[in-house]
């Protein structure tokens, strides 16, 4: 459920801002957890956990995309 | 909500005095509306309605200022917190320490695996996440809630006492028993990056804001279990002859404790349904400790758990788990039942 709406929402941020991206999702858990991701979902921009266990709105996915875009 | 989410601080301020004033009346308001149906006095139907229209949103009310309490004072807990308090802990301190901060942090059981390997990689012991694991989902707020407006403040303290006995003692015993290997091999493969979560500090505001979430997502969650309990509840109330349980959930009848415990961990059901229905069978001449033994059992080992922690468990380790569990359960309600 939330990892749908986290990835829908991802997506809907990233269309807006016009960038270009590569969105992965990854659902293995030893992958999950190689990213020291205790609580799901998570959002990692270029491997750099910003969220873990919670669902941002789509603002908030927009503000932390500028922030973290390299 | 909107306006709420916006004003935390100022809505609380206006919020807090509606409820108590709520809260005081009450009493009066679900007697007036038993009286406007014209129901007479004493009959099996009026109880059984007086019952429901009080009790529910009695319990609501509780459930949703602690909620937004426990909101409030989880966001002063994280995992990675909690992890690095637990990291190299002693066993029998780190079990202590760890079923406190269970009840304390954010924890939902979809994310029993990310956090299991979260504490291991830490090296945190594997006895104190085992009672990490046992207290997180047992002592809960709507639990808690619940127990007090139904059974009153001495069972909800009960419940909360002896869920971190069971909790310190079969992490401790788990611990004891050197079952490391029982852990699926990959688990110890995982070499995390160590570029973590940074945290931000929030500010009150924030923190408030995190206070109405927890109502929003739990309360709407288990409102319609609190309807379906209390209904059930008000039903046995009105309609089950007294002492009707006495000979099969009965102090005297001595199987009745594990049989409880039997039926009740692989039954699953959230706090909300459960705690109602139960409270009513009390009522029908129940044994507390027996009572006690089953709520327990069916909100603190589930099903569902044990199949999301069979990816990092091995078999032996899920039996060893729930089995040690079970077994100190069972024992809280023989206790219980030769001493009240």
């Amino acid at each position: 459920m939330n990892c749908k709406t986290l990835e829908k929402r991802t997506l809907e941020a990233v269309r807006f801002l016009g960038i270009e991206a590569t969105i992965e999702k990854l659902e293995a858990y030893p992958e999950i957890t190689a990213y020291c991701i205790m609580r799901t979902p998570g959002l990692v921009i270029d491997e750099k956990v910003v969220v873990a266990g919670s669902v941002p709105t789509v603002d908030k996915i927009k503000e932390l995309l500028l922030v973290h875009q390299g | 909500m909107k306006v709420v989410e916006k004003h935390p601080i100022g809505s609380a301020v206006i919020i807090l005095p509606l409820w108590i004033i709520m809260y005081a009346i009450l009493q009066r308001i679900a007697d007036a509306l038993i009286a406007l149906t014209g129901l007479p006095d004493g009959e099996h139907l009026t109880e059984a309605l007086r019952f429901f229209v009080f009790e529910v949103p009695k319990v609501l009310l509780l459930l949703v200022l602690v909620v937004f309490v426990v909101g409030i004072i989880r966001t002063y807990f994280s995992p990675e917190r909690t992890r690095s308090l637990l990291g190299g802990k002693s066993l029998f301190v780190g079990n202590i320490l760890s079923s406190m901060l269970g009840i304390v942090t954010p924890f939902c059981s979809c994310s029993a695996v990310p956090l299991f390997i979260g504490f291991v990689e830490a090296g945190v012991p594997l006895g104190v996440t085992f009672s990490f694991l046992i207290a997180a989902p047992m002592i809960n707020e709507v639990a808690v809630v619940l127990l007090f407006g139904l059974f009153g403040w001495q069972t909800a303290l009960l419940y909360v006492g002896t869920g971190s006995v069971i909790a310190i003692a079969a992490g401790y015993v788990i611990g004891r028993l050197k079952v490391e290997h029982f852990v699926e091999d990959w688990v110890y493969k995982i070499h995390a990056n160590p570029t973590a979560l940074e945290e931000i500090i929030p500010s009150f505001t924030d923190r408030m804001q995190s206070g109405y979430g927890a109502v929003k997502d739990i309360v709407g969650k288990v409102w319609p279990y609190i309807l379906a309990g209390i209904g059930v509840g008000s039903g046995i109330h009105g309609y089950m002859p007294e002492n009707f349980m006495a000979g099969l959930m009965g102090k005297s009848v001595w199987w009745s404790v594990p049989a409880a415990v039997l039926i009740g961990v692989p039954l699953y059901s959230n706090a909300a349904g459960i705690i109602p229905v139960v409270h009513a069978l009390l009522e029908k001449g129940a044994a507390l400790g027996t009572t006690l033994a089953f709520m327990m059992s069916v909100i603190g080992l589930s099903l569902p758990e044990t199949i999301i922690l069979r990816k990092v468990l091995k078999i032996q380790l899920i039996l060893i788990f729930v089995s040690v569990v079970a077994v100190g359960i069972i024992m809280v309600g023989y206790v219980f039942n030769l001493v009240y």
